[in-house]
C-alpha cells in the first residue's frame, strides 16, 4: 500500500527530533527535540487563542506571524500556519458560542443555537460537542486528502461558472430555513445581504457602486464589520438596556461536558455534517460557509421538531461545527494538488513557502513528499491537540461568562474594535462597525435576524462573480443554467432550487410552514 | 563668537534635528507599507528585499499589508505619511506606473508625491493557454486570435490587475478585443487556465512557473529582451513576432516626498546591497524575477521608469478602461 506507506512517511516526518541549541552560543545545551510537533502545538495553540479573540483572523495573525517562519525550515513553518489555521477555525466557535460573536463567515451558524444552549447554561455540552465533532471531522477530512486528494481535485476542477451560480442559488434558498422567525422577514433580510454584497468597486469593470465616492468603501464591507456590529455589538447594547440582567448565562451552568443522550442526539448530525463539509470544502471560495449552513438547514429539516432549532438544540451545533472543519481540512486539496491557493488564508501560506524558495505547483507531492505528507499528517496530529488543548479549557471559559458584565463588555468591545482594525489597518472599519451595531440591534427590535443577513452577504459576492461570468462565457444566454448537456451539475441544482422554492411558496405549505416558523 | 558663526550656529540648530537624525538614521525601526495582501507577489518581494536591507540598515523593517482598491489605498497612505525616512512602500507597475489611467479619483501623483528610492525587481510577463489551446506559437496564436475573435475567452484578475493591463496592452497591438472573464485573483484564474476552461490569459512569472514546469498550461511569449532565467524554453516575444510586446510588472521602493535626500540615499545603498547579497538575489531570481544592477536600482533610474511607464499607460487605459 504506497499511501500506507506515505502516511507513515509523513508521520515520521511530524514526529521527527533533531538538534536544538537551547542556549544559542554555549554550543552544550543541544537536546534532540520534536521541533515539528512543537510547532503544531504552538500554532493550534496560538489559532486557537486568536480565534477565540473576537475579529482576529486566521489572515491577520499569519500576517504578523510570517517573519517568525522565516527562520525555520519550510515544513516545520507549514504546519505551524496550518496550526493557526485550523485552530482559528475552532477557536471561533467559542466566542460564537459564548458571547454570540462569530469572528468567522462560517461560525455565525454555531452562532444560532450554540448561544442558545449557553444561554441555558448548556455552554459546556455545545463547547464539548464543538470540540469533539471538529475532531471527529477533522480525522475524517484528513483521511479523504491522503486517500483522494487526486481524484477529488478533478471533481473540484469540473465546477464552472455555471455550476457555481446554481449552487449558491440553492443555498440561498436553503438559506429561509436559517431563520426560525418569520419567513417572509427571513427574505427580506436575505435580500439586504445581497444589497451588502453589492457594495464597492464592481469586479469587472472597476465602477464604484453605492459607495457615495468615499474611498473606504470601494473595497466594499467586510464580513467581520458586518458580523461584529449586527451580532456582537447589536448584542451587548440589548444586554446593557436590561440591568445587569444579561444573557450570559451566570445562574446554574449544568455539566461541562455533553452527557450521553447528547451524544445520542449529536452522532448522527456530526457524521452528516462531516460528509457535507468535506464535499464542500474541495470547492475553492464560499466551501466552508456554505458547508455549515448547508448542514444547518439539513439539520433542521431532517429533525422530528424543527421548532427546537434557534432554541439551542445540540444537533444544530454539531452539524454546522463538524461541517466547517471538515471543509477547513478538505480545502486544502486545490493548493495541495495543483499548487494553487483557494483562499485568503491558503494564498499567505503559499507566500510563505515562497519566501522559503518552495513554489508549490502540481510538482509539490513528487518533488516535496516530505512536507506534502507531513503536512497531512500534521493536520491530523492538530486536530488531536486541538481537542486536547480545548477539552481542559471548556471550564475555563465557562468560568469567563461569570465575569461581571459591566467588566465583561467593555473588553468584549474592545478586542472587537482591535480584531476590525487588525483586517485592513483601517480606523474606518471600526466606525462601521458601531455604525452596524446600531442597524443590528434595530433589526433585534424589529424581529429582523441577521443569520440569513450575513450569509446572503457572503454568498452575494461569489455568486455575483459566477454569475457574471457564466454569462459571459456563455455569450448572455440565460438558458446556460439549464443546458443538460454543457452543465449537467448546474442543471440538476438549478431544477432541485426550483422544487425547493416552489415548495416554500405554495401557499398550503407555506400555511403549515408559519405554524412552524411563528413562535 | 564671531556674529556670522552665531547665525550659523542658530541655523545648525534650527535645521539640528533633521541633521543630526539624518546622520544616526535610523534610530528606530522602518515600517514598509506594501499595498497589496500578505502572501502576493509584490509582498513576496517584499519581504524578500527588506529582510536583507534591515541588516544593513541594523533596525527592523516591518511590513504593513495596507490592500485595497488596487493597491491605491496603501499608496495614498504612504503619500501621506510623515516624510521621516521611517514611513516607505513597495510600489509596482500598477500603483505607480498605471494607477492614474484606472482610478480617475485617486490621491496621488506617482511622479510628485514620493521621493523614488530604487528598483527591487521586475517580472517579466507571459502569454499563457490551456494545455489544449489550438496555436503552436505566438504566430499561430496571434493569428488564432485575431480569426476567432468572438469564440475565444481571455481571462484576468479584475480591472486594474498586472493581468488586466497587460492584456488590454496586447489586444491594442493586435487590435482586437475579445471577451475578458475578470476573476478575484490570479489564484481562481489558473485554476480555470488549468483545467482549460478559459483559452488565455497574461500574468506574472511568479504565478506561472511551476504550472508551466509541470505541463498544466503552455507558455507562447515571454515579453522582454531576453529569455527567462527560470523557463529557458519560453521563446522572448521579439523571437516570436511581436517585439514591441515589452512589459514588465516591476516592484520599487517609493519614500513619501520630502523625505531628507540623505535618508533616501542610505535606503537605496541598503537596496542596492540587498540585491548584490547572492542569497536575496538568488531567491528573488528563483521567482522569475529580473534584479536590477546598482545603476538599474538608483532613485534615478526609477524616477525614469515612472515617467516612462506613466506616459505609457495613462493614455492607453483612460481610451481602453471604462469608469
Amino acid at each position: 500500500m504506497e499511501i500506507f506507506n506515505n502516511l507513515i512517511n509523513g508521520f515520521a516526518v511530524v514526529f521527527q527530533t533533531v538538534p536544538v541549541d537551547l542556549w544559542p552560543g554555549a554550543g552544550s545545551l543541544v537536546m534532540k527535540m520534536p521541533m515539528n510537533i512543537i510547532l503544531c502545538l504552538i500554532g493550534a495553540l496560538i489559532g486557537t487563542l486568536i480565534g477565540v479573540l473576537p475579529g482576529i483572523g486566521p489572515i491577520a495573525t499569519i500576517a504578523m506571524l510570517l517573519p517568525i517562519t522565516y527562520k525555520l525550515d519550510p515544513t516545520g513553518a507549514l504546519i505551524m500556519l496550518a496550526g493557526i489555521y485550523y485552530g482559528a477555525q475552532y477557536g471561533g466557535s467559542t466566542t460564537a458560542i459564548l458571547v454570540n460573536l462569530p469572528g468567522e463567515a462560517s461560525s455565525v451558524v454555531t452562532a444560532l443555537d450554540g448561544h442558545q444552549m449557553a444561554k441555558k447554561g448548556r455552554a459546556g455540552a455545545a463547547l464539548g460537542i464543538a470540540a469533539i465533532g471538529s475532531f471527529v471531522a477533522g480525522t475524517f477530512g484528513t483521511i479523504l486528502i491522503a486517500l483522494l486528494a487526486v481524484p477529488l481535485t478533478k471533481v473540484a476542477q469540473a465546477f464552472g461558472a455555471a455550476d457555481y451560480f446554481s449552487l449558491m442559488v440553492l443555498g440561498l434558498v436553503c438559506t429561509i430555513v436559517l431563520a426560525s422567525g418569520s419567513v417572509l422577514k427571513a427574505i427580506a433580510m436575505i435580500f439586504l445581504g445581497l444589497l451588502l454584497s453589492t457594495i464597492g468597486t464592481d469586479s469587472f469593470d472597476g465602477m464604484q457602486r453605492m459607495t457615495f465616492g468615499y474611498a473606504p468603501l470601494s473595497d466594499g464591507l467586510e464580513f467581520v464589520t458586518l458580523a461584529m456590529g449586527v451580532f456582537g455589538f447589536a448584542e451587548i447594547l440589548r444586554n446593557l438596556e436590561r440591568e445587569e440582567s444579561r444573557d450570559l448565562v451566570e445562574q446554574k451552568v449544568t455539566n461541562l461536558m455533553p452527557t450521553k443522550e447528547d451524544f445520542k442526539e449529536a452522532a448522527p448530525a456530526v457524521a452528516r455534517g462531516t460528509l457535507l463539509g468535506s464535499i464542500l470544502g474541495i470547492l475553492p471560495g464560499g466551501g466552508a460557509v456554505l458547508a455549515a449552513f448547508g448542514a444547518y438547514a439539513l439539520e433542521k429539516k431532517l429533525a422530528k421538531n424543527p421548532n427546537e432549532f434557534g432554541k439551542g438544540a445540540i444537533r444544530g451545533v454539531a452539524g454546522p461545527e463538524s461541517a466547517n472543519n471538515a471543509a477547513a481540512q478538505t480545502s486544502f486539496i486545490p493548493l495541495l494538488t495543483l499548487g494553487i491557493p483557494p483562499n485568503a488564508v491558503m494564498a499567505i501560506m503559499v507566500g510563505a513557502m515562497i519566501i522559503k524558495g518552495i513554489v508549490p505547483g502540481p510538482q509539490i507531492m513528487e518533488k516535496q513528499p516530505d512536507l506534502f505528507w507531513g503536512l497531512i499528517a500534521s493536520m491530523w496530529v492538530g486536530n488531536l491537540m486541538l481537542v486536547i488543548i480545548n477539552l481542559p479549557l471548556i471550564g475555563l471559559w465557562v468560568r469567563l461568562l461569570r465575569v461581571p458584565y459591566r467588566m465583561l463588555f467593555p473588553a468584549i468591545l474592545i478586542f472587537c474594535a482591535i480584531g476590525v482594525y487588525s483586517i485592513n489597518n483601517q480606523p474606518f472599519d471600526v466606525v462601521l462597525t458601531a455604525f452596524f451595531g446600531l442597524v443590528g440591534y434595530f433589526l433585534l427590535k424589529m424581529g429582523f435576524e441577521p443569520a440569513p443577513m450575513l450569509v446572503a452577504f457572503v454568498l452575494g459576492k461569489i455568486m455575483e462573480e459566477k454569475l457574471r461570468q457564466a454569462m459571459l462565457f456563455s455569450r448572455g444566454n440565460p438558458w446556460v443554467f439549464f443546458d443538460f448537456t454543457k452543465n449537467p451539475i448546474s442543471a440538476v441544482l438549478m431544477i432541485v432550487s426550483i422544487i425547493m422554492l416552489i415548495l416554500a411558496v405554495l401557499p398550503v405549505l407555506r400555511k403549515k410552514r408559519d405554524e412552524v416558523f411563528v413562535e | 563668537m564671531t556674529g556670522l558663526r552665531k547665525w550659523a550656529l542658530a541655523g545648525a540648530l534650527a535645521l539640528g534635528s533633521a541633521g543630526a537624525f539624518a546622520q544616526s538614521y535610523p534610530t528606530k525601526q522602518i515600517t514598509m507599507i506594501v499595498p497589496f495582501a500578505a502572501g502576493g507577489p509584490t509582498d513576496v518581494i517584499a519581504r524578500i528585499v527588506s529582510d536583507h536591507m534591515s541588516k544593513t540598515l541594523g533596525q527592523p523593517i516591518i511590513i504593513e499589508n495596507v490592500g485595497g482598491a488596487g493597491g491605491t489605498t496603501g499608496s495614498t497612505r504612504a503619500a501621506k505619511a510623515a516624510p521621516d525616512g521611517y514611513t516607505i512602500m513597495m510600489g509596482h507597475m500598477g500603483t505607480h506606473g498605471a494607477a492614474p489611467g484606472l482610478y480617475p479619483n485617486i490621491a496621488y501623483n506617482p511622479q510628485t508625491d514620493f521621493e523614488p528610492v530604487g528598483l527591487a525587481a521586475g517580472t517579466p510577463i507571459l502569454i499563457v493557454a490551456r494545455k489544449d489551446f489550438p496555436a503552436k506559437d505566438l504566430k499561430e496564436f496571434m493569428a488564432y486570435v485575431k480569426a476567432n475573435e468572438a469564440k475565444v475567452n481571455n481571462a484576468d484578475a479584475g480591472p486594474g490587475s498586472v493581468s488586466n493591463i497587460t492584456c488590454i496592452l496586447l489586444h491594442d497591438m493586435l487590435k482586437v478585443n475579445p471577451v475578458t472573464i475578470p476573476y478575484q485573483g490570479t489564484g481562481p484564474l489558473l485554476n480555470d487556465l488549468v483545467s482549460g476552461k478559459i483559452d488565455y490569459a497574461c500574468d506574472q512569472i511568479v504565478n506561472l512557473t511551476p504550472q508551466l514546469k509541470a505541463g498544466t498550461i503552455k507558455a507562447y511569449a515571454v515579453a522582454m529582451p531576453a529569455r527567462a532565467k527560470a523557463l529557458p524554453d519560453v521563446p522572448t516575444s521579439t523571437e516570436g513576432g511581436l517585439p514591441d510586446y515589452q512589459v514588465s510588472a516591476w516592484n520599487a521602493i517609493f519614500a513619501p516626498k520630502g523625505t531628507p535626500k540623505d535618508m533616501v540615499a542610505k535606503l537605496n545603498d541598503a537596496l542596492v546591497k540587498a540585491l548584490a547579497d547572492p542569497a536575496t538575489k538568488g531567491k528573488l531570481e528563483d521567482l522569475g524575477g529580473i534584479v536590477p544592477d546598482a545603476q538599474g536600482a538608483s532613485s534615478a533610474a526609477l524616477a525614469e521608469l515612472v515617467k516612462r511607464e506613466n506616459a505609457r499607460w495613462i493614455p492607453l487605459l483612460k481610451s481602453k478602461v471604462k469608469q
